[in-house]
Order: C-alpha cells, then sequence, then structure tokens
C-alpha cells in the first residue's frame, strides 16, 4: 500500500462509515438509527443528564470537599479553600 | 516558485480537514429532494376529520412536521401561523404535521400557541418515515403541481423571510 | 539573477521525470480535493442542523449542610438570559457560611465561622452543531482566593446521536493564613476534560466522560497539624498531584413517565488514591405538577500514600487529613419538584426540595478523643425555586 494512498483510503473509509457516500455502493453505511421524530422521550427533562446547575454544583462542592475523588461529574466549578 | 504549501503537506492537512468535515456534518442524503413528486399520504385531523395531500394539487402547500418537545418547533408557529394567514386567501395551504406520541399533547400546545392552519396528528410516524425526516423541525414546499420544490431542516430566526419569498415565487 | 538561472536550468536537466512525477501528484492532490469536497459537500448538505442555545432560566437556592461538627448554609442565585439569539450569558452568586467545629478544629483548634463568597460568569455560543461555553470564577474566603477559567466546546456529530465535548480549565489561587501575615503561598489547578453521549435506543442514552487533573503549588490547609509519633507536626503534603478520572453514565426511560439512571465513575491519583463512585437513581412524575426523584450513592477510597493516623516513622510528606484516608460513604437522597405554572415555550415555574444524608465510615482514622475509628452521619437540604422564562 503506497503511503500516499493511506489519507484517501482513510477519508474514505471514514465518510463511507459515517453514511452517504455515492462513490462506494459496495459499502453499506451506518445510518443513525434514532430518528429526529422518535426523540420525544428523550427530550424529556428527567432524561437529561444533568438538570438544575446550582443545587448540583453545590452537591459537588459538598463531596469535594469531603471526599478525595474529584471530576468527570460534568460540573464546572472553581476551588476553594475547604478541607 | 512555492506560493502554497508544498503538496506533501497539503495533501494530508486536506484528508485531516475532510475527515474533520465528515464527522462535523450530518450522514445520509435526503430520500425527498427538489422536483420529485410529493409522497400522497392521508392523516387525520385535530378537529376529527381526515385530510388527504392530493386533494391540495392547484393549491401551494406548506407541509410543516412539528412536536410539543421540540424547542424550534413551537418558536416557528406563530411565524407559519401569520403566512398562512396573509396567503390563505391566494391558494396556500399550511399543513402541520405532529408527530407526538400523545395526540392530546399535541392538540393542547396548537390550542395554546393559537395555531389557525389545519394540524394533522402523525402519531404512527408513517408519513415522517415517508419523508425520510432528517431534523425537526423539517418543512417541505409544494408547488401547484404537487412537485416539492423547497426543503427546510431545523428553523432559526429568519427562516421564515426564506419562506415567505418561496411562497410568493409558487403563488404567482 | 544568476542563481536564479542556475536553479531553473538544473530543474531543467534533472528535473523532467521530476516534472512528470509533480505534475501527477498534483494532479493527485487536485483528485483528492475534489473528492473530499465532493463527499463533504454531500454529508453537510442534509441539514442547517441547529443546536438549541440552552433556555433562559433563573435559580433561587437555599443550602444547608450539617455534618461532623460544621455546618454550612447560605443562598445561592443563577440568572441564565440569550441575547440576539446568538450567545446565552450566565451569571451566578453563591455564598457559603461556614461555622466549622469539626473534629480537626475541636481537637487542635477551637470553632469558629467564616463566609465564602462566590461569583461566576459563563457565556455560551452556539453555531449549528457546535457550542463553546467560556466561563470564568471567583471564589474569596478570609484566608483563600481562587480564580478559575474555563473553556468547553461541544459537538453533536452522526445524526445529532452523539454529542462529543472538549474542555480545559484553568484555575490560580491565593493562600494565606489567619493569624501568621508572613506565609504566603499559591496554588495552580489544571483540568483535561474530554466526553462523549450516545443515544443508544429511542429510550436509552449513555455517556462516558473522562478527566485528567493536575495540580501544583500549596495543596494542604496550613492549619491542619499531623501525628508523628504522638506528636503534633505541622503537615507536609507535596507540591504536585495528577488524577485521573472516568465515569460512565447511563439514562433510561422506563416507559410509565418514569426514568432511572446509573453511574460509575473511578478516579486514581499520583498520590495513591484509588477511589470509586456508585450511583443508582429513580425519577417519576406524579400526577401534572409533581416530579419526583430518589437515589443511592455508594463511595470508597484507599488512603494517600503519605497519609497515616499516627505516623511511626519520619518520611518527607505527612499528613492527617481524613480526606485523603481510607473511608466509605454511603447516601441516601430524595428530591421532590412541584410546578407551580407552566405554559410550553412560554415559562415555567417550579418549586423544589431536595434531601441527601451520608453516613461516613473512616478505616484508618481515629477520634484522638475516643481512640476509636471515627464515623459521622451529615445532612444536606436544599430548598430553591427554578424559573424558565
Amino acid at each position: 500500500m503506497k503511503t500516499r494512498m493511506r489519507p484517501a483510503i482513510a477519508l474514505i473509509a471514514a465518510s463511507a462509515l459515517l453514511g452517504g457516500c455515492s462513490m462506494l455502493p459496495t459499502f453499506k453505511p451506518i445510518e443513525p438509527w434514532v430518528k429526529p421524530y422518535e426523540r420525544e422521550r428523550l427530550a424529556d427533562p428527567i432524561m437529561k443528564l444533568s438538570r438544575d446547575s446550582l443545587p448540583e454544583k453545590h452537591f459537588e462542592h459538598v463531596r469535594d470537599v469531603r471526599e478525595a475523588a474529584r471530576g468527570a461529574t460534568g460540573v464546572q466549578g472553581g476551588g476553594c479553600g475547604c478541607n | 516558485m512555492y506560493t502554497t504549501l508544498p503538496s506533501s503537506f497539503q495533501r494530508p492537512l486536506r484528508c485531516i480537514a475532510a475527515i474533520a468535515l465528515a464527522f462535523a456534518a450530518s450522514s445520509a442524503a435526503p430520500a425527498i429532494a427538489p422536483t420529485s413528486a410529493a409522497p400522497d399520504f392521508t392523516l387525520r385531523t385535530m378537529g376529527g376529520p381526515n385530510m388527504r395531500l392530493q386533494e391540495q394539487r392547484g393549491r401551494v402547500v406548506m407541509v410543516n412536521f412539528w412536536a410539543t418537545w421540540c424547542g424550534p418547533c413551537r418558536q416557528e408557529m406563530p411565524q407559519l401561523d401569520r403566512l398562512y394567514q396573509k396567503y390563505k386567501s391566494s391558494g396556500f395551504v399550511l399543513l402541520g404535521v405532529n408527530v407526538d406520541d400523545d395526540a392530546m399533547k399535541a392538540a393542547d400546545v396548537a390550542a395554546k400557541l393559537g395555531v389557525s392552519f389545519p394540524v394533522l396528528l402523525d402519531t404512527d410516524k408513517a408519513v415522517s418515515k415517508l419523508y425520510d425526516l432528517s431534523t425537526m423541525p423539517s418543512t417541505v414546499i409544494i408547488d401547484r403541481d404537487g412537485k416539492v420544490r423547497y426543503v427546510h431542516r431545523g428553523y432559526l430566526n429568519g427562516y421564515e423571510e426564506n419562506y415567505e419569498k418561496q411562497i410568493r415565487e409558487l403563488l404567482k | 539573477m544568476a542563481a536564479t538561472r542556475r536553479s531553473n536550468a538544473r530543474l531543467r536537466a534533472g528535473g523532467v521525470a521530476r516534472l512528470r512525477g509533480l505534475r501527477a501528484a498534483r494532479r493527485r492532490a487536485a483528485l483528492l480535493r475534489r473528492l473530499a469536497g465532493l463527499i463533504g459537500g454531500v454529508l453537510a448538505a442534509s441539514g442547517a442542523r441547529a443546536v438549541d442555545l440552552p433556555e433562559d432560566h433563573a435559580e433561587a437556592l437555599y443550602h444547608l449542610y450539617n455534618g461532623g461538627g460544621v455546618t454550612a448554609q447560605g443562598p445561592a442565585l443563577l440568572v441564565r438570559k440569550s441575547i440576539a439569539d446568538k450567545v446565552s450569558l450566565t451569571g451566578t452568586y453563591y455564598v457559603d457560611a461556614v461555622s466549622n467545629a469539626s473534629i480537626d478544629v475541636v481537637t487542635t483548634a477551637s470553632p469558629y465561622r467564616e463566609t465564602r463568597q462566590e461569583f461566576a460568569l459563563s457565556g455560551d455560543y452556539v453555531y449549528r452543531d457546535s457550542q463553546i461555553t467560556v466561563a470564568a470564577s471567583t471564589s474569596h474566603e478570609p484566608d483563600y482566593v481562587a480564580n478559575n477559567g474555563s473553556i468547553d466546546v461541544t459537538q453533536e456529530v452522526f445524526g445529532g446521536m452523539t454529542n462529543v465535548s472538549l474542555g480545559f480549565s484553568r484555575g490560580s489561587d491565593r493562600v494565606t493564613k489567619k493569624g501568621s501575615p508572613e506565609f504566603q503561598d499559591h496554588a495552580t489547578h489544571w483540568q483535561y476534560r474530554l466526553g462523549a453521549t450516545q443515544i443508544l435506543t429511542p429510550r436509552w442514552l449513555m455517556s462516558a466522560n473522562f478527566e485528567a487533573l493536575s495540580d501544583d503549588g500549596f495543596l494542604g490547609s496550613p492549619y491542619r497539624v499531623a501525628r508523628v509519633f504522638g506528636a503534633a507536626v505541622p503537615e507536609r503534603n507535596p507540591r504536585t498531584r495528577t488524577g485521573r478520572a472516568v465515569k460512565l453514565r447511563l439514562i433510561g426511560d422506563l416507559g410509565n413517565r418514569d426514568a432511572m439512571h446509573l453511574e460509575y465513575r473511578y478516579f486514581r491519583d499520583t498520590w495513591a488514591i484509588k477511589a470509586h463512585t456508585a450511583e443508582l437513581g429513580y425519577s417519576r412524575y406524579l400526577g401534572q405538577a409533581w416530579l419526583a426523584d430518589a437515589y443511592a450513592r455508594y463511595y470508597t477510597q484507599s488512603h494517600a500514600l503519605f497519609y497515616s493516623d499516627n505516623a511511626i516513622s519520619e518520611t518527607t510528606y505527612v499528613s492527617r487529613n481524613r480526606q485523603l484516608s481510607t473511608f466509605n460513604d454511603g447516601s441516601l437522597g430524595a428530591k421532590l419538584s412541584y410546578t407551580v405554572r407552566k405554559i410550553p415555550g412560554r415559562y415555567e415555574v417550579k418549586l423544589n426540595g431536595a434531601y441527601e444524608y451520608t453516613r461516613f465510615k473512616f478505616k484508618d482514622f481515629t477520634d484522638v478523643r475516643t481512640g476509636s475509628l471515627y464515623g459521622y452521619s451529615s445532612s444536606v437540604v436544599q430548598l430553591y425555586v427554578s424559573a424558565i422564562y
């Protein structure tokens, strides 16, 4: 495989994967399987990953002060000297 | 000699840019494209009786797919109502196809928003599938011969000006 | 002049074959350009898909924490408003009035009162499928000032089924000590975040978040003491700390106007702390106006390398900070929301109350007053009004 062709192959593979590539009819593209008109349940507030930011910020602050583990919570915040 | 980056740099850079674009863009070309015949459908209206698309032949039809849970859809409704009031006497009809699971909720929100155009209920999503919706809301403008002329996906402030221009053009 | 003539000659002489090769390469480049453009065009043509600007809303909260001899309470306020449908600005004000009579304070000093104030401002900008959030905050205590800035980018891909996000924060703190004006130090923090949310089915979605945290500078407390051979010595913490956290979440709609969520987080850092967090929650609509949530959370961690309840050797670093000890805690929480008025798309006002009970159990931290392993329970109460307008 020539080095020059590698970027082209990667590009074609990537776009075929994402679907809609009319240049390669033999590839079956992966299409989004949940259509926009099927997202009613997902639009409900109880399906939100984060609902009210202030109360969550408060809980994260309380846990940050008492526990050593931090991060990956989705709540961005500053620090304080509480420990 | 070289006024641009050497080609050895340009190719991988363009490939990376194209892959990034492929990731950023959405997938799947739409099945409903301009100048194709609009697929016929019959749906129950909020008021009770059925309504068929083919019966609207001779008029300019705008089919707007909306849902109560979709923010831009609700934003768009008053604008669509204004267009309907303005052009309905000139041979324009607006069909609001709702895709909620709960028809009662659709009727409730439509009443609260004060829409005067017919609201059709597509609870089993058959028409949505037929029109291969890729975004909510979606608006399809069909000319007097039943051909799809314009397809709008999504709604942003200012889109209604475009709609008006296209309706006027087709009403001539 | 001569140089150009020479180089032209060289090109002509040695390079006919090279020139052909160059032309072929340029043709390939042009073809690839056209290919990329075509594919990109086909893919991009399907949508002026727009990510929505976050809704305008406001929250007013009263929070209370009571446990282990510490009481912290105060109001907090948040207002979010969109400007010209392009940018959404959020302002937050947060107050913590702390009355500290915790086991550390009581056994080494006397109880004290202190107020912390925090201001934050952030802006969200949406362009097609992306959202950029820039935020800045500052927190003030009599002996600690913390400033933080962050930037986050979220991108919707794959037909809106996947959301990818990248974030970066940097914090800069200034540490002083009450009663010792000669003490002054600083701490710097960096955080790098990477996350993805994926819609699995019309009813289930999952998310994975990864964060790398790095701290530099004074990372302890100038008031806390450690115990070495039974005697109290000021604690000595390393001046760097790097940690990584990964969190997986699953949320699903159960079909009866209710939903459940399950999360797990693993944390590990260069102080040898390993922590696991697991949470299971359930939410349900009751009638037209009520929403109830309940959850259970469990946390466990192992102690920092240099942590010791009573050190029996001299080490470079030593700490008796119970936050770095081996312990676990279990919490049960519940929340109730009442929708006072709701007009879909116009405004909505909700009254909310939340309560969380936590029980801490330490494995290698003792209560010096009794000599037995320490444990305590705490309560968190939140009462707030939230409005979408």
